[in-house]
């Protein structure tokens, strides 16, 4: 069975209630699960004989502010998987909720996941449950907020470190 | 029994061996080292987040200063992702040309890897060697697009301008003279005593470890995008995968040699080839029409106004491309939501993502190990802290 069909088979048949939809944008094969599901159907994808999705490519996230109805939530986490001995890349998506984004962590599937998981919660604040090590990794330490979400400004920043956490904000122009 | 003591002490972020602004904790008992983290985000590029408010082409620049030793790389991952989310495609001399300039660029950027691998450990004279044959290449990256470093050249449906008339001479003479000096490298290295002793069976990952934690082709794991999931007309060469056996970081120096062959390989195959043709698409409204036509014909010139005033609107979607550069799987994530500037743009950093295996390569080994382990990893800090926070960015 082509890989394609086997992931739809497996999400379909074990996890019917958790899937919401298949995508297939560009000919990139993507589920949207929801997020309490996700440690298991990560599990059972690795553990499946036929797929072996071995290989956590890459995990991220997008801040889709201002898009929530249309998305289904704020948040959008990316699973980017891929297979290494059958050659297929397929995405799984979850989307969170903005007042409390929280998914379980992958890392006990994927050990490479807990610098990728560590950077999206630096970046975007999104907390995964269950890290070994959930704290801050690329912006400096003590800096709050997080930067790559939408609404964190652009221009006007006004960079936080220790010295300058009490001064008032400095105008760019 | 003597109380078990440890010392912890800092390398880096300002250190030779760290390649930049990388710093490792280190926890030692005596001289072995019980706990390794490294620490990064020294470096304030807010790439990431730059990218999001410049139009798709305008951040284009910012994908060089990522992996700057692998300037075409970055491009070429940018281009074919964004190419990918708007259903365009390129003229087969572009892509022709695009594979012969990624794999110079494997070459620049294995070159620049040995060089400051071998002379963390002490050999001196290949980072002058590797140094004098790196300027060939950078020499072709300079007749391209008039950039020793910060290319720019692979643009959105082509390329910024036609391949020089003498570019195909310039690779045949990288390839003629090329094996010879391998053949010094390995003179210096490979049989060298002092080098073996000092990498082999030092920073071993196994092969259930590397794929968990991606260092893959130096522990034996066949994992290649140009053969598995092949791109910009790879399908179309033949060239050897090659894979380590020990997984140690002689392993890793072999590989990137024999890489380096068959990138040359890659390279005859593509100047023996190449067919003619334009060196960009006709798309109208999103690929720049050729300068000649925006001087002579109103529609080009109305066009090219439109494309650098307003950019394009991609379709609302999200696209993934990977692509093998020289450090590994690099992939950009684009995410359009309709508008003429990307809604997020993610890079899939291999630096950073093979950082993050330090500690298993360097845990009970000694602490001139480290400096083995960090430099067969060849992490480009550029890459790894291509967000942090940046400092009072211009609008």
């Amino acid at each position: 069975m082509e890989p394609r069909d086997r992931i739809r088979q497996l999400l379909t048949e074990q996890f019917s209630g958790s899937v919401i939809k298949e995508e297939n944008f560009r000919n990139e094969q993507t589920f949207f699960v929801k997020p309490d599901a996700i440690l298991d159907i990560c599990q059972a994808l690795l553990e499946d004989a036929e797929l072996k999705v071995d290989y956590l490519a890459d995990l991220t996230s997008v801040d889709w502010l201002g898009h929530e109805e249309r998305m289904g939530g704020r948040f959008e986490v990316v699973y980017n998987l891929y297979s290494i001995s059958t050659h297929y890349r397929f995405f799984i998506k979850v989307m969170l909720p903005a007042d409390k984004p929280e998914i379980s962590s992958v890392t006990a599937v994927w050990p490479g996941a807990n610098w990728m998981e560590r950077e999206v919660y630096d970046l975007m604040g999104i907390v995964f449950t269950g890290h070994p090590d959930l704290k801050r990794i690329l912006t400096p330490d003590g800096f709050e907020g997080y930067p790559l979400r939408r609404d964190y400004p652009l221009t006007y920043e006004v960079p936080q470190f220790s010295w300058n956490k009490n001064d008032p904000p400095e105008v760019i122009t | 029994m003597p109380e078990r003591r440890t010392v912890t002490i800092n390398m880096g972020p300002q250190h030779p061996a760290t390649h930049g602004v990388l710093r490792v904790e280190l926890e030692l008992e005596g001289e072995t080292v019980v706990r390794a983290e490294p620490v990064v985000g020294y470096l304030h590029t807010g790439i990431e987040k730059t990218m999001e408010s410049k139009l798709y082409y305008k951040a284009l620049p910012c994908t060089d200063r990522m992996d700057y030793l692998a300037p075409m790389s970055n491009n070429l991952v940018y281009c074919l992702a964004v190419e990918k989310l708007l259903d365009i495609d390129v003229p087969e001399k572009v892509k022709w040309a695009r594979v012969c300039l990624a794999e110079l660029t494997r070459i620049n950027s294995h070159l620049v890897q040995l060089g400051t691998h071998a002379m963390d450990i002490g050999a001196q004279s290949m980072f002058m060697y590797s140094f004098r044959e790196r300027e060939a290449i950078v020499d072709v990256y300079e007749a391209c697009g008039g950039q020793r470093m910060m290319t720019s050249y692979i643009r959105i449906g082509g390329l910024a301008e036609d391949l020089p008339k003498d570019f195909d001479k310039r690779v045949r003479n990288i390839i003629k003279t090329f094996p010879d000096k391998l053949r010094d490298y390995e003179a210096l290295l490979t049989d060298n005593e002092i080098f073996i002793n000092r990498t082999k069976g030092v920073a071993v990952i196994s092969a259930e470890d590397a794929i968990a934690w991606p260092l893959l082709r130096g522990s034996g794991v066949r994992h290649d995008l140009r053969k598995d999931n092949p791109y910009s007309g790879y399908e179309k060469f033949e060239f050897d995968v090659p894979v380590g056996e020990h997984g140690d970081a002689y392993d890793r120096y072999k590989l990137r040699l024999e890489e380096i062959r068959q990138a040359l390989r890659i390279c005859q195959q593509v100047v023996d080839g190449i067919p003619e043709g334009p060196y960009r698409a006709h798309v109208p409204g999103i690929v720049l029409p050729p300068k000649e036509d925006v001087l002579h014909k109103m529609e080009s010139l109305i066009f090219h106004f439109k494309i650098i005033t307003d950019g394009f609107c991609p379709p609302i979607g999200e696209v993934y491309q990977g692509i093998e550069s020289p450090k590994g799987e690099i992939g950009i994530y684009v995410a359009s939501d309709g508008t003429n500037k990307p809604r997020r743009v993610r890079v899939r950093p291999p630096s950073f993502i093979n950082l993050a295996s330090l500690p298993l390569l360097a845990e009970g080994r000694l602490v001139p190990d480290v400096v083995v382990a960090i430099g067969s990893i060849d992490p480009v800090l550029g890459e790894v802290d291509r967000f942090s926070t940046s400092s009072r960015l211009q609008p």
